[in-house]
């Protein structure tokens, strides 16, 4: 089960070339700076533009160089920056109007259905008002309700969140998440905000200049300090994490990790449950032997794997080995000098703050 | 637009002491044009024309159009100008009778004697209005002495004036029309087409007068034009284009 | 009021306006697509054309109707071929001048419409499985419905206050192209101004009230 995705098309001064070989189930970003072509890529694969090349989802060919499948015959789902709700109907008009195009011949058999989707969006108390009087993020709900119950083999979202301002973003992550356990089919999900993709990918295709420049799951790919493309303050490592204990007097949560554990805050997860656990390269330093003389609350012993430079001459990434995971951190380059640091040495790993991201 | 116009023919007029300026009725557009040529030939003179309806030129003169002369397409507008002022007592003559013509594009349609109109084979018969022109007035005149009238009136066909009725026909949107001889006469004979000049004790004289006007009083050109209208070499030109005088 | 005449010349302008209106809306609405959404070369030459009758004089419109339409005219000879006789002095002439005269106050109101709706609701309503005609039906018109508001009323005015065409083409005949303009024409040609007074005064409030119309549906959609 896969997604095959290859395409090529040439803009006077922007050329898409592309040949991806997607996870067929679960969150893909297509991550990149604005003008990557991680839009165009996600509109040629709906159709929206027509590049040449072929896509497949799930072993159905929706275009190869012989056909190509008229946009409102691709079983997709597409959810776009603006909402584009039909500023003519009401919510519930806006969310029958895929559905009743999409069964035909079959409305009435997924009612039940429909009315899951509307729950898990939360948008029964909507339903009767009209677009112009929802908010940017109910907005957004109601786009990717009405998206979701066409039944669609493939969901594609265009940076649904770019349009909110940050109470809102956060507000509307959470509907994400929900979304994200219940959906069996692949979401493409475009974007250029390295805190939404560590909240909600799986897998990651980095895109630079209409190319894919790196690709693979979520964990791996950020931990690479050879990445094409510099992210600056966000560069940071993603895993997952099991939560294995809490302690009630400190507010504190211990998280057990492939290699290790980390106490981070409280923020109510129940014991057992899987979370995503994000470290930025700048809350990482660095020490030859253990201190524990500091404030610093995780203390992780690591061996160096790699190191690269960084934008700043004087700064240093580095790539870290805990136990089976990797992570980030960055140093100048002067301490990377005074501390000798060379793959293969074992050091301690001191991280000043760590972030469940869902 | 039309202001510009006459705002601009104001200030050659002004600019230019030998010259005339003549409204002339639409039915006698290709005359006036050959007698102007003679007449700067004869006199030196210049004569510049202005063409249109008889009496849309009453309602400019009255408000003040800088015309010195009229040739009408009837004797009632110069007459009712003399009565108002706006035209020089004594000075009215007939320059012009125009004649009837009943005319189609088409060769040997209209007979000599008329009798297409009796035999009613035809679906449009244009006219001018006669509600509005004198040519028009006239045809419903003939008509109605050839007891044809009731016979034909559904078939009607009017236009706003004489040329637009000589275009109906023209065009061959209708097959026949009452037209003014003037417009299908090219050196006294018929230019093309077939037509039957309705003989005028059918209708009322279609009665051409000219007229010196208020804004043409003691002006040489004006004067020499008028004159030179009555003499032989204009009226020769004039019967040429199938008036008479 | 009115004698028998004008009110015969009242009912043929409305009956013309209504006619002329719903084909300007059949035939327009196409047009206005098209031209809001190509980015074709030709764009530039079809809207040209269609917004003519803006600048040219309807007695340019008029005589070359006359002669397109007449006997010795390529649609002439057309319309005389299919059976209907020829067009000029008749009422179906008519409806076909003012169909070409008014079609610009049909087609920009409609193409502006079109034009502020864009691309975005059509692509969505694509992946929602509508194909391009029931995206235009389903989405496209009902957002546009102001812009047909606009078309309906401009088209319906335009066609009831056109007079030079008809006065080229029409011959004045009563009951068939004998339309209220022509009739003012008349009676103030023939300074009959009582009579002209009454139509004209009547022409002069139904535009008050269409343009009024219009001001207030365009205030209300700007405002919901």
């Amino acid at each position: 089960m896969s997604v095959a995705a290859r395409f090529a098309l040439a803009w006077p001064g922007f050329t898409l070339d592309v040949d991806l070989d997607l996870p067929g189930r679960g969150v893909t970003a297509l991550f990149g700076q604005s003008g990557c072509g991680k839009t165009t890529l996600l509109r040629c694969m709906a159709g929206l533009e027509r590049g040449s090349g072929r896509l497949a989802v799930n072993g159905e060919t929706w275009q190869d160089e012989a056909s190509f499948m008229p946009i409102h015959r691709r079983a997709l789902g597409y959810v776009f920056q603006d909402a584009r709700l039909f500023a003519h109907l009401d919510v519930r008009r806006n969310l029958d109007y895929g559905r009743r195009r999409a069964f035909r011949r079959a409305a009435s058999a997924d009612s039940s259905r429909r009315d899951a989707i509307i729950d898990l969006l939360g948008l029964g108390p909507l339903l009767e008002r009209m677009p112009e009087r929802l908010s940017g993020g109910e907005q957004q709900r109601v786009a990717i309700a009405r998206a979701l119950l066409t039944a669609p083999r493939l969901l594609l979202m265009d940076e649904p969140l770019a349009s909110l301002d940050h109470a809102r973003k956060q507000e509307f992550l959470p509907w994400l998440e929900r979304l994200r356990e219940e959906l069996d089919i692949p979401l493409i999900y475009v974007s250029h905000a390295p805190d939404e993709v560590a909240r909600l990918a799986d897998h990651i295709v980095v895109m630079d200049a209409g190319r894919a420049v790196a690709q693979g799951p979520l964990a791996e790919t950020l931990a690479r300090i050879d990445l094409p493309i510099r992210l600056g303050e966000d560069a940071g490592a993603v895993f997952a994490a099991r939560v294995a204990e809490r302690d009630a007097e400190w507010h504190l949560a211990r998280v057990e990790f492939a290699g290790g554990e980390l106490w981070v805050r409280d923020n109510g997860t129940p014991v057992g449950r899987e979370v995503r656990v994000r470290i930025l390269a700048r809350d990482v330093s660095i020490a030859n032997s253990r201190h524990d003389d500091v404030s610093i609350l995780n203390l992780l012993p690591a061996t160096v794997e790699a190191d690269a430079a960084e934008d700043h001459p004087s700064q240093v990434l580095v790539q870290l080995r805990v136990g089976e995971t990797l992570l980030l951190g960055r140093l100048t380059r002067r301490s990377a000098q005074r501390l000798d640091l060379a793959p293969g040495r074992q050091v301690w790993v001191q991280i000043k703050a760590v972030a469940l991201v869902g | 637009m039309r202001p510009l116009l006459l705002a601009l023919l104001f200030v050659t007029a002004l600019a230019r002491a030998d010259e005339v300026q003549v409204a002339v009725a639409a039915n006698f557009t290709a005359p006036a044009r050959q007698l102007a040529l003679d007449f700067e030939k004869e006199t030196g003179h210049k004569a510049v024309l202005a063409f249109g309806a008889t009496g849309k030129f009453y309602a400019q003169i009255r408000n003040g159009a800088p015309f010195e002369v009229l040739l009408a397409a009837d004797d009632e507008t110069p007459a009712k100008l003399e009565k108002e002022g706006a035209a020089i007592n004594g000075t009215r003559f007939t320059y012009a009778v125009g004649r009837l013509a009943l005319w189609s594009a088409k060769a040997g349609y209209v007979d000599d004697k008329g009798e297409v109109l009796r035999r009613n084979e035809f679906r449009h018969l244009a006219l001018a209005n006669p509600r509005l022109a004198p040519y028009g007035a006239a045809a419903v005149e003939a008509l109605t002495a050839l007891k044809l009238l009731d016979a034909n009136r559904p078939n009607f066909v009017q236009a706003e004036n004489i040329a637009q009725a000589h275009q109906f026909v023209a065009s061959g949107n209708a097959e026949l029309g009452f037209v003014a001889l003037s417009q299908v006469m090219k050196d006294g004979r018929l230019g093309e087409g077939s037509a039957w000049v309705v003989p005028a004790s059918l209708h009322q004289t279609i009665r051409q007068d000219a007229v010196l006007l208020a804004k043409g009083r003691g002006r040489a050109a004006a004067e020499a034009w008028l004159s030179f209208l009555k003499g032989e070499r204009a009226r020769a030109v004039i019967r040429g284009y199938g008036y008479e005088i | 009021m009115f004698s028998p005449s004008d009110l015969a010349a009242i009912w043929l302008t409305l009956k013309l306006a209504t006619v002329t209106t719903l084909l300007l809306l059949l035939i327009g609405t196409p047009i206005a697509w098209r031209l809001a959404r190509t980015r074709s070369w030709w764009k530039g030459p079809l809207a040209a054309v269609v917004a003519m009758p803006l600048v040219l004089p309807p007695t340019v419109l008029g005589f070359y109707l006359l002669l397109l339409m007449g006997p010795n005219g390529p649609v002439g000879r057309f319309t005389e071929w299919i059976g209907i006789g020829l067009l000029p002095f008749s009422f179906g002439g008519l409806v076909v001048a003012s169909v070409v005269y008014s079609l610009p106050f049909v087609v920009q109101p409609l193409q502006n419409a079109f034009e502020a709706i864009g691309e975005r609701p059509l692509e969505a309503a694509a992946t929602l499985r509508a194909s391009p005609l029931d995206a235009f039906f389903s989405v496209a018109v009902p957002l546009a419905r102001p812009g047909f508001l606009t078309a309906t009323i401009l088209g319906f005015a335009h066609t009831v206050g056109e007079f030079g065409i008809v006065l080229m083409i029409g011959g004045n005949i009563p009951d068939k192209t004998r339309v209220v303009s022509v009739q003012i024409y008349d009676h103030v040609e023939a300074m009959d101004y009582a009579a002209a007074h009454g139509l004209a005064a009547g022409m002069v409030a139904f535009a008050f009230l269409v343009l009024l119309a219009l001001y207030l549906l365009n205030s209300r959609g700007r405002k919901s």
